[in-house]
């Protein structure tokens, strides 16, 4: 069989041929890196504890998103002794199955925040925010302290969680139902929260900000700073993890 | 396409503004719809001026001239690059000098959180952007013979990408933000940019396909395969369900998938918008500096698609030790460090370019400005695979190492051959002599090396001491330092590095006074920047031999 030598000339010939070819090629390394992350198990496994963010806890993020925290906080403990050491447990790809889009950053001008929750008290953060400085005086992080001074927007919360159920998280016609009740509920000391609770276990009922009386956009970004990392129970995972060691 | 068409659509978009401003519940989006008003108006009033009727009312049909190349946009678009270049570098001084003096944080519009992105943005989009879309524009009509293809479609092109920058700096400091680094816009701004691509894209093929050359030029090659590339990357890292008239949108994907698939094209907005494409500047315009020809042909193609099909697999190095699965990380990392070998088969062949022109190093600062930002492309390229290797990215990541880097490669590669471009464009577009000053290029080579020197240096230092003071033992198994120590350390770096910074825009604004006055026609008198001494006959003639050099020769 005879082959009609290849030259590169036809391709340098035909500008719709170089396009074709120079996007096939480009198309390659990103189905064959990407694809599989929708179907290998460590990236799709479900682990006990995650659930979607409540409405508050939702606000209280996309807030952390408006204001560029993400610049410089990362949510991503790798697994080294001193990051563990200083940060918790690494961070496993199942905690952030409902984050649309991921917060894992990429800089630590700050320290890692994703297991935050729960290290300090909601006045520490409330005073943090105000004014960095009073607390870390090291701090370089600028001051928040209009979060306190505006209410927060509610009637955004509804569009928010049916946008998430059509992205993939499993909202129920009950939560995008009650989205603005609980929202209100959940940073309200005297609110009946059962229900809020049942439908989002480990949610924290309380009034963040210290100021009772308003619902801030304060209220929300200390509701979600303060269950960030706090959904998966570790003491737990730890010890499957070792007995399943053992077993082998 | 004709006016009958374009102001139903702008109209349409209009109302369609309207709608969304009456709904928004946040002042933010509210005033994006009012912006994206006025703009279809500015549009639509735009179109109608263009048009000339007769006597009777009929619409007057304007002949191109085929017989010109289409410059006006391009000058347009270098006038818009400098002005950019200004106000990212500004950007990015103030924000530099947030981090060493936190009380510049002046309230909510002006924190650093917000005004990141802006810097960022302002210099990749914006300046850069800009400056391949001009001189894509320029190297495509003459490289092809053949003037621009679809006639006034190159404005929108412009003035929608410059639409779409305004509406994401304005978006960051109001706080609208898909959070997503380097593709930070809200979905409708997204929109704009896909539409303004496509357009790009069809203008650019349609001028190859009618080229009067027979062969497509090298530097086409990559220009062609950035704006395809692009397209592909913007459309899927952006995919995204907006959440009702609220302007807000959330991540088609989560989590890992997210992660992936945003620095999939967050490594490749660093690969094709910031080096395929600036290969095409450099395959035009040092060539043309230099007056010779391209070194290897052979080279350049064997080159280019290595270089786009290595790119691409690169990007899982941004989250080495993360929860993306460790055979995605390994094989990032390979690809990073194999594709050392084609970015510097571009580099190579550049610089080889210059055989036989290396004296113009001393007498031409533009052939200056192009040394440099080659060699800072080499020295970034080889400093990428490096950071990429897993181990060496333990103790890089997160820290100011990545941010020394990305400034080597930003600064030195694309700052600099933009540089080198609008002096080169300048006078010929606006018709001069030559600039107004050869010497203040000069004086701009020398305030922007330094600069990055200072710059990258700083970084360097406070990165790495950065990722060792994190892990830093005592004897003892405790850990060292606290956080709030490490930060503290880095104070005198910030500070070096904003005065790097500081150097950096004083050089850009020593070129927009250069362009302003070449623009204007002026010249400066100024002696030459390098000339041959003439010929003085009375100087040449043998040196008397030195009597002190007799006497100290050795007796025999």
């Amino acid at each position: 069989m005879r082959f009609k030598k290849f030259s590169h000339r036809t391709i340098e010939k035909n500008a719709t041929l170089l396009l074709v070819l120079s996007l096939l090629v480009v198309t390659i390394g990103g189905i064959v890196e990407i694809a599989p992350l929708f179907y290998v198990q460590n990236t799709i496994e479900k682990v006990e504890g995650m659930r979607p963010y409540t409405p508050l806890e939702l606000a209280g993020r996309n807030i952390y998103i408006r204001e560029g925290c993400y610049s410089c906080h990362s949510q991503m403990i790798r697994p080294f002794r001193d990051e563990i050491e200083r940060y918790g447990h690494y961070s496993l790809a199942a905690e952030s199955m409902y984050d649309h889009p991921f917060q894992w950053g990429s800089k630590r001008t700050g320290p890692d925040l994703a297991r935050v929750g729960g290290r300090y008290s909601d006045e520490w953060h409330v005073q943090h925010l105000k004014d960095p400085k009073s607390v870390v005086p090291e701090s370089i992080m600028p001051g928040y302290a209009f979060l306190a001074e505006r209410d927060l927007n509610t009637q955004r919360i509804t569009p928010d969680l049916k946008a998430l159920r059509v992205a993939g998280v499993p909202y129920t016609d009950e939560d995008i139902e009650k989205a603005e009740a609980d929202l209100k509920a959940q940073a309200d000391p005297d609110a009946d929260a059962e229900d809020l609770q049942k439908r989002y276990p480990k949610a924290q009922v309380r009034d963040f900000d210290g100021n009772p009386q308003r619902l801030t956009e304060m209220d929300a970004v200390v509701a979600y700073l303060q269950m960030l990392g706090t959904l998966v129970d570790f003491s737990a995972y730890v010890q499957a993890q070792e007995s399943e060691r053992g077993a082998r | 396409m004709s006016a009958a068409i374009t102001i139903p659509i702008y109209l349409l978009v209009a109302l369609a503004a309207m709608v969304a401003t009456a709904k928004s519940v946040e002042p933010g989006y509210a005033t994006h719809g009012v912006i994206i008003m006025l703009s279809c108006f500015i549009a639509i009033g735009a179109t109608i001026r263009s048009m000339k009727f007769k006597a009777d009312g009929s619409l007057v049909r304007q002949p191109v001239p085929q017989d010109r190349y289409m410059d006006d946009v391009i000058r347009a678009g270098v006038i818009a690059t400098v002005f950019w270049c200004i106000v990212g570098l500004a950007a990015g001084l103030y924000v530099a000098l947030q981090m060493a003096f936190p009380a510049l944080n002046l309230g909510e519009y002006t924190s650093f959180g917000r005004l990141r992105p802006v810097h960022t943005s302002a210099v990749i989009f914006a300046f850069c952007g800009n400056a391949l879309i001009a001189s894509s524009f320029y190297v495509v009509q003459r490289t092809c013979r053949a003037r621009l293809a679809f006639g006034n479609l190159a404005w929108f092109v412009f003035w929608g990408y410059q639409l779409f920058i305004v509406l994401a700096a304005s978006g960051y400091v109001l706080g609208i933000t898909q959070s997503k680094e380097y593709a930070e816009p809200e979905w409708y701004a997204d929109l704009l940019l896909t539409v303004v691509w496509v357009a790009y894209l069809a203008i650019y093929l349609g001028t190859l396909i009618r080229r009067s050359e027979p062969h497509i030029y090298v530097a086409n090659w990559f220009y062609l395969s950035f704006i395809v590339t692009v397209a592909m990357l913007h459309v899927v890292n952006n995919l995204a369900i907006p959440a009702g008239w609220s302007g807000k949108s959330y991540s088609a994907f989560s989590g890992v998938q997210d992660a992936l698939t945003q620095w999939w094209y967050g490594h490749n907005a660093v690969g094709f918008f910031l080096t395929v494409s600036f290969l095409g500047m450099a395959y035009y315009f040092v060539p043309k500096q230099a007056e010779r020809p391209v070194y290897s042909y052979r080279l350049s193609i064997i080159h280019f698609w290595a270089l786009i099909f290595m790119y691409i697999w690169a990007g899982p190095h941004h989250l080495h030790y993360t929860a993306l699965p460790d055979w995605a990380q390994t094989l990032g990392m390979v690809f990073s460090i194999m594709l050392w070998v084609p970015s510097w088969g571009g580099m190579i062949n550049m610089l080889m370019t210059l055989e036989g022109a290396w004296d113009k190093i001393r007498t031409d600062p533009i052939i200056r400005l192009m040394v440099l930002s080659l060699a800072f492309y080499g020295m970034a390229t080889f400093e990428g695979p490096l950071m990429s290797i897993k181990t060496v990215n333990s103790l890089s990541h997160y820290t100011d190492w990545t941010v020394g880097h990305v400034h080597a490669g930003a600064l030195g590669w694309n700052g600099m051959l933009i540089f080198a471009m609008v002096y080169f464009l300048v006078p010929r577009l606006w018709n001069r002599d030559r600039l107004y000053s050869i010497r203040m290029v000069n004086w701009h080579f020398w305030t922007a090396t330094l600069g990055i020197v200072l710059y990258c240096a700083s970084m360097w230092v406070a990165g790495i001491m950065q990722g060792l003071m994190w892990r830093e033992y005592n004897p003892d198994g405790f850990l060292v330092y606290g956080f709030a120590e490490v930060i503290a350390a880095m104070g005198p770096f910030y500070l070096i590095r904003a005065l790097g910074g500081l150097l950096y825009l004083s050089g850009g604004v020593i070129m927009v006074v250069n362009v302003w006055r070449t623009i204007r026609g002026d010249v400066r008198k100024e002696a030459p920047f390098a000339e041959m001494p003439a010929y003085d006959p009375a100087r040449d003639v043998p040196l008397a031999p030195k009597a002190t050099a007799v006497q100290h020769q050795p007796a025999e």
